[in-house]
């Protein structure tokens, strides 16, 4: 590889099922400069990226990025570092609820810097991109714009050699965009030795670019300088010349849009006065008004977070609003009114439909839940799949198609019904050139020949330009309202962006970044030792980064704590005081047929114990049978006839007993007690005749541990253990799988963290969570149960710490080997509540246990905790005794750990 | 017309989408198959194998009688052994019961003394220690009484108490494990499976979706409430004819179509009770732990796995209010006892009840939670 180039792809073919997304791809890219890919959507592009940046594994064909190949493990951690990736999607690799302070923190630590290296480099940072001032915002609550900048911020924190950036201008406002790229040529002024891959959407920045790659269907059309990309074509655009080089059969059918004139129409369609909606101080959207005719294309532009989205939703209904009033066709807006509904369609900003079902399955389930008649139903559907150009990916899942196709499924869904009203929000974000222009197309057709109104909020200018009228909105006020010819006219500009910014600038209350403007120095370099060294094996710094982030995420969630916390101790309460093994008020009924003082004397010795309570006495059999199977006695004593008189004879006559069996040990009880009785019975016939041998054998019950056999003391000790399995378990369950399910996974995919500090800095935080709980288990056995602890409560705190190690390691595994959230909170509901009150010496000795339940007794780490627990609580034993329970646990986390380690992958598949 | 029509589609959706996730299915299949099997298998008869040492100081051929008469599968093979192993054998949780037989036991029985045996009972082990007690007990004093009849002296007692047990002749737990273990399975899945479905359609902004369709909260609650009960009654009816009648071999009484109508019945409350969870719950990983802080509760309480006399009475009146107490002693009485319509009726009846309650409640608190 020479010096001039960054990276040097070969014969790069990647496969999604039985999907090609890339095609023998074979590409050079040059260094240190400025490289844009371009390309409609679905044509490879973000899986190219994600190849050279490490995060997808390659399937076949060789990547080399700055000398290294990406396909060694080894090659790829040395070279991870120098490299930084920012995936598609705004704020996908952020973690909402850390500020932006401690989001950028995270990643600095996770790149070994200490903690002066990371506040100089934060501090500079967040000067040039303008965030100073909310550097303890919630990246969650910041607009799209500031989420994007936050993003580069991350991704520039360990100066790294190449910048790969997808799509990162997508769903941004025209202002931020344009400071999104002024910061990225500042910085690339400060280190020209950075090469920076970009894919983009918009042509406009594609211009500006140094190199340039155009993509469609997983190959490369062209390749070259813009310039050079314009002659080659004959355009003088670049979004002509794209289109130039698609091939024949995508050009065809692209022709320019074209408006025709609206006739204007007085119906008034969507109307607003006044429309107010706060979140708590926050006022989000502040009297607006706008009254928008029937068939009018109105588009809606402003800056990220401006409150176009808040409007749009408080008129379909979903948002309520505290002052002001709505109507659609004359009629208030109305969240029950079902039939409005119908007349309207909306496309919401993110992705909402189902991930689980096909593109057909989509657009079926909407059309059957619209009602349509069926004959209906199948034009409908042909028509969008090939309006919207889905035909090719009808039965693949939206999930695994890129986001402009998305948008289209998106679109089609909401014209579906053919509604009178579209409101679409930003329905074109990540929509390539070409699509974009055909669902314009769509949108005018159905706006000039069916009057259907058209409300849609975009970040395009040139979409813009073709609507009848737009607002300009910021701060949740409109700033002006008119045709974008009458608006552009106003300021004297013949560029609606510069108007735009110009409206923008003017009316935001907080000035320009200082730096942004001046373009002084901003980024130092590293000292480079530090870049430039390898990452080390193992790192501390990098485990308790994500330590403390799984931390700090937990401490943001009150709800989750207190759950976790306060639920330990609600559930103690209940099975503390829930289970008893000591049965009482077992009832029974007596069919006495002798029916003399003998036999009722027999009775009372039933009915005077306290474990019986006797019910109305049986007349019949069939009584009998009738009221145990009801199960409203559990024995049923039967005193034959002549009883009496056979006892005085010695006749030794026979009692007869039916005990319920459908709960066997229930009935065990139940017999033991009947024997019990009787015995008794037989010593008060011995006294009363004057002897005592009826029983020659008295055995002497001494019940160890627990003399006076109370339930309390015998069920703390062994409750301690199950909650401390099943509460850590399914916190710690949720770690992995819930990062792969929303998508920062993929800072685990592409920064030097390896996959042992992962797992351990996710563990740490539910461990020390498990040892709170622990603390508060015993504090509550000894201060409320009166349970004391008769052993050393070290020895019981080192075994609980192992034991919550093991908890939180098998929580671990569960979320390493799933992918789906529901299937890991399951999944932990199986493997912690069966063999946890089952298998472990709960209720039964695992000595007792047979087949699988044996082994799995044996191994389950609650098993051995419980003779810990119970060892130390009840029989005061210590270390010397209990070593090898210990010896297990110690031996389950490393052999947890290890499996965990093989069932997470580094790479995406 | 309309709204069926929806409800339908929409709980055709779900079962598509729970299709979508393989790992769920084979969550779904080993908890009602091997689970069962495992679990139910597992339970032993109390006592059973029970760990005994003896110490016999007495080495005559009554105590040799009493070691023998301690068997499988009510007890391990008794160890013996001295004082000193017995203490520390008991410390680690190695024998259960111990029992002691002095010097000149035999010479005092016979010459019509007060004899004494000391049993020593591990009181941790709760399950066994009560009952197991009684068997020791009664197994010393019939091999004792067998004895002295064989040396001569009389010892008929004066009156026999015959005891029969009606359902499970032999008490074989593993037909109530089984049982039991299905049961638990019914209301774990059965909560589990819609609220998540909830939470997912939160957390993937789908259920702003549904919203601006013409489809009302209850459209998409009974959508939820149906599909995913169907996806755990014929679970349920499947596990019951081919994992525990078939491979298990365990009689079930009672007619099967009423046990499914009272499942049917119990998931109307359990799947309204996940989706109560679901608007509760603001994420999955508060879902994941208000589930295991219902279900424990749940499982521990009512009635399945200790008898319910066993609780104190405020719980046992507070559990009423739970669907799972109600079903697990329909199951008893049915698939047990063998029970029809007539007996099972008030549990129905409280299902449907308690099931009515909580849909409407969760219905109501869905409506809040969309607003």
């Amino acid at each position: 590889m020479s010096e001039d180039t960054v990276a040097v792809l070969s014969e790069i073919t990647l496969r999604y099922g039985n999907n090609l997304a890339l095609d023998d791809l074979t590409l050079e890219i040059p260094a240190r400069r400025m490289v844009g890919l371009i390309g409609p959507d679905g044509v490879g592009k973000s899986s190219l990226l994600a190849l050279i940046a490490g995060a997808r594994r390659i399937q076949s064909g060789r990547i080399q990025v700055l000398g290294a190949d990406m396909s060694d493990a080894t090659q790829r951690r040395l070279t991870g570092p120098r490299i930084a990736y920012m995936p598609q999607g705004l704020g996908k690799n952020l973690y909402p609820t850390l500020s932006v302070r401690e989001n950028l923190e995270f990643f600095g630590r996770l790149f070994g810097q200490d903690g002066q290296e990371r506040d100089r480099r934060i501090r500079e940072l967040t000067a040039s991109t303008g965030l100073e001032q909310f550097t303890e915002r919630p990246a969650g609550k910041l607009s799209g714009g500031m989420k994007q900048k936050l993003g580069l911020c991350c991704a520039l924190i360990h100066d790294p050699d190449l910048l790969i950036l997808d799509e990162p201008t997508t769903g941004v406002d025209p202002l931020s965009r344009s400071q999104f790229w002024e910061l990225i040529s500042r910085i690339r002024q400060q280190r020209p030795q950075m090469s920076v891959i970009v894919a983009t959407a918009y042509m406009d920045e594609a211009q500006g670019f140094d190199w340039l790659i155009a993509m469609d269907a997983g190959v490369i059309l062209d390749r070259g300088e813009p310039g050079a990309l314009l002659e080659r074509t004959l355009c003088n655009s670049l979004e002509a010349a794209f289109v130039q080089l698609l091939p024949e059969e995508k050009r065809r059918g692209h022709v320019e849009l074209e408006i025709p004139p609206r006739q204007t129409d007085t119906e008034v369609a969507i109307e607003a006065h006044g429309l107010t909606k706060r979140f708590g101080d926050f006022t989000a959207v502040d009297h607006v008004d706008f009254r928008i005719e029937r068939g009018e294309i109105f588009g809606f532009l402003g800056s990220n977070g401006c409150g176009k989205s808040t409007t749009m939703k408080m008129l379909t209904g979903l948002l309520s609003f505290e002052e002001g009033e709505a109507s659609l066709f004359g009629q208030p807006v109305d969240p029950r009114d079902i039939e409005t509904r119908r007349r309207v369609g909306y496309m919401s900003q993110a992705f909402s439909l189902y991930g689980e079902l096909t593109v057909r399955q989509n657009i079926d389930l909407h059309a059957r839940l619209f009602q349509l008649s069926p004959q209906r139903h199948a034009t409908r559907r042909q028509q969008l799949l090939e309006q919207f150009d889905l035909g090719d990916v009808a039965d693949q899942l939206p999930g695994s198609l890129p986001l402009g196709i998305r948008q289209r499924l998106s679109l089609a869904v909401a014209v579906l019904h053919e509604p009178e009203i579209l409101i679409l929000d930003e329905p074109t974000s990540g929509v390539d050139p070409v699509a974009r222009d055909g669902f314009w197309s769509l949108l005018v057709r159905m706006s000039r020949e069916d009057s259907v109104t058209i409300f849609i909020s975009t970040h395009f200018m040139n979409e813009a330009l073709r609507c009848d009228r737009i607002s300009l909105m910021h701060a949740g006020r409109v700033l002006d309202s008119d045709t974008p010819q009458a608006l552009m006219a106003k300021r004297g500009h013949d560029d609606l962006e510069e108007t735009f910014i110009e409206y923008l600038k003017e009316a935001s209350d907080t000035p320009e970044p200082p730096t942004a403007t001046n373009g002084e120095i901003v980024v130092v370099p590293a000292s480079d030792t530090a870049s430039e060294s390898a990452p080390p094996r193992f790192s501390w710094r990098r485990l308790s980064s994500y330590a403390r982030r799984e931390s700090m995420e937990l401490r943001r969630d009150p709800i989750r704590a207190t759950l976790a916390l306060a639920g330990t101790l609600i559930l103690m309460f209940i099975i503390g005081y829930g289970i008893n093994m000591d049965v009482e008020n077992l009832s029974f009924a007596v069919l006495d047929r002798d029916q003399t003082t003998t036999s009722q004397n027999y009775t009372l010795n039933l009915s005077g114990s306290r474990y019986f309570s006797e019910k109305a006495p049986l007349q019949s059999y069939d009584e009998m049978d009738e009221r145990l199977q009801r199960g409203e006695i559990s024995l049923a004593v039967e005193i034959p006839p002549r009883f009496g008189r056979d006892l005085k004879r010695g006749d030794s006559p026979e009692v007869a007993f039916w005990v319920d069996g459908a709960m066997p040990s229930r009935a065990q009880t139940i017999t033991g007690y009947v024997q019990g009785i009787h015995t008794a019975y037989l010593q008060q016939l011995a006294r009363e005749a004057g002897s005592d041998t009826a029983q020659p054998v008295d055995v002497a019950l001494r019940y160890r541990y627990n003399p006076d056999v109370q339930s309390l003391p015998a069920m703390v000790p062994a409750v301690i253990p199950l909650l401390l399995m099943m509460i850590p378990a399914m916190l710690t369950a949720l770690g992995v799988v819930r990062e792969k399910e929303l998508g920062s996974i993929i800072n685990f995919y592409v920064t030097p963290v390896t996959r042992l500090e992962f797992l351990i800095g996710k563990q740490l935080p539910y461990v020390a969570m498990g040892m709170v709980n622990f603390l508060l288990l015993v504090l509550l056995s000894i201060f409320v149960f009166d349970v004391p602890v008769k052993g050393s409560l070290l020895v019981l705190g080192v075994g609980a710490l192992l034991y919550v190690l093991c908890a939180t390691g098998l929580g671990l595994l569960i979320s390493a080997l799933l992918n789906s959230q529901i299937a890991a909170v399951f999944g932990t509901a199986i493997a912690t509540l069966v063999p946890a009150i089952q298998f472990s010496g709960l209720l039964h000795p695992v000595s007792t246990l047979e087949g699988a339940a044996t082994v799995v007794g044996h191994l389950y780490p609650t098993s051995h905790f419980l003779t810990i627990s119970r060892g130390v609580f009840s029989k005061s034993l210590g270390m010397f005794e209990l070593w090898p329970y210990f010896l297990a646990l110690a031996i389950t986390i490393p052999v947890l750990t290890l499996a965990s380690l093989a069932g997470l992958k580094k790479q995406e598949k | 017309m309309r709204s069926l029509s929806n409800i339908l589609y929409l709980g055709i959706k779900e079962l598509r989408t729970l299709a979508r996730d393989p790992a769920m299915a084979v969550l779904i299949l080993y908890a009602f198959t091997l689970s069962v099997y495992s679990s139910s298998t597992s339970v032993p008869e109390t006592p059973h194998r029970a760990s005994i040492a003896m110490v016999d100081e007495d080495r005559s051929p009554i105590s040799q009688r009493l070691i023998d008469a301690f068997q499988e599968p009510y007890f391990l093979e008794p160890v013996l052994t001295d004082h000193a192993d017995m203490d520390e054998g008991m410390d680690e949780g190695r024998y259960t019961f111990a029992l002691n037989i002095p010097p000149d036991f035999q010479h005092d029985l016979l010459r019509g003394g007060q004899t004494s045996i000391q049993l020593n009972v591990d009181a941790t082990q709760i399950s066994q220690a009560f009952t197991g007690a009684g068997y020791i007990q009664q197994i010393i004093n019939d091999e004792v009484m067998v004895f002295l009849q064989g040396s001569g002296v009389p010892s008929t007692r004066p009156v026999q108490a015959v005891i029969r047990t009606r359902y499970n002749p032999n008490l074989t737990q593993s037909w109530f494990g089984a049982i039991n273990e299905v049961i638990n399975q019914i209301t774990m899945l059965s909560i589990i499976l819609t609220g998540a479905a909830l939470i997912r359609e939160r957390e993937h902004g789908t259920i702003e979706h549904l919203l601006v369709m013409p489809l009302t909260p209850f459209e998409i609650m009974a959508a939820k409430v149906w599909s995913m009960g169907l996806v755990v009654l014929v679970s349920t009816a499947l596990s019951l004819y081919f994992i525990v009648g078939g491979w298990m071999g365990i009689p079930l009484r009672g007619s099967m179509t009423l046990f499914l109508l009272g499942t049917a019945l119990h998931l109307f409350a359990t799947t309204s009770m996940g989706i109560f969870f679901g608007t509760v719950a603001r994420s999955m990983p508060q879902l994941g732990l208000l589930i295991i802080l219902a279900l424990i509760p749940l499982q521990v309480l009512s009635g399945g796995m200790t008898p319910r006399e066993s609780m104190p009475e405020v719980v046992q009146h507070i559990m009423l209010l739970a669907p799972t107490t109600h079903f697990v002693e329909l199951g008893q009485h049915i698939l047990f006892r063998g029970a029809g319509l007539a007996i099972v009726w008030p549990q129905l009846l409280a299902l449907a009840v308690i099931g009515t309650v909580f849909f409407l409640f969760a219905l109501l608190r869905l409506r809040r939670s969309l607003a």
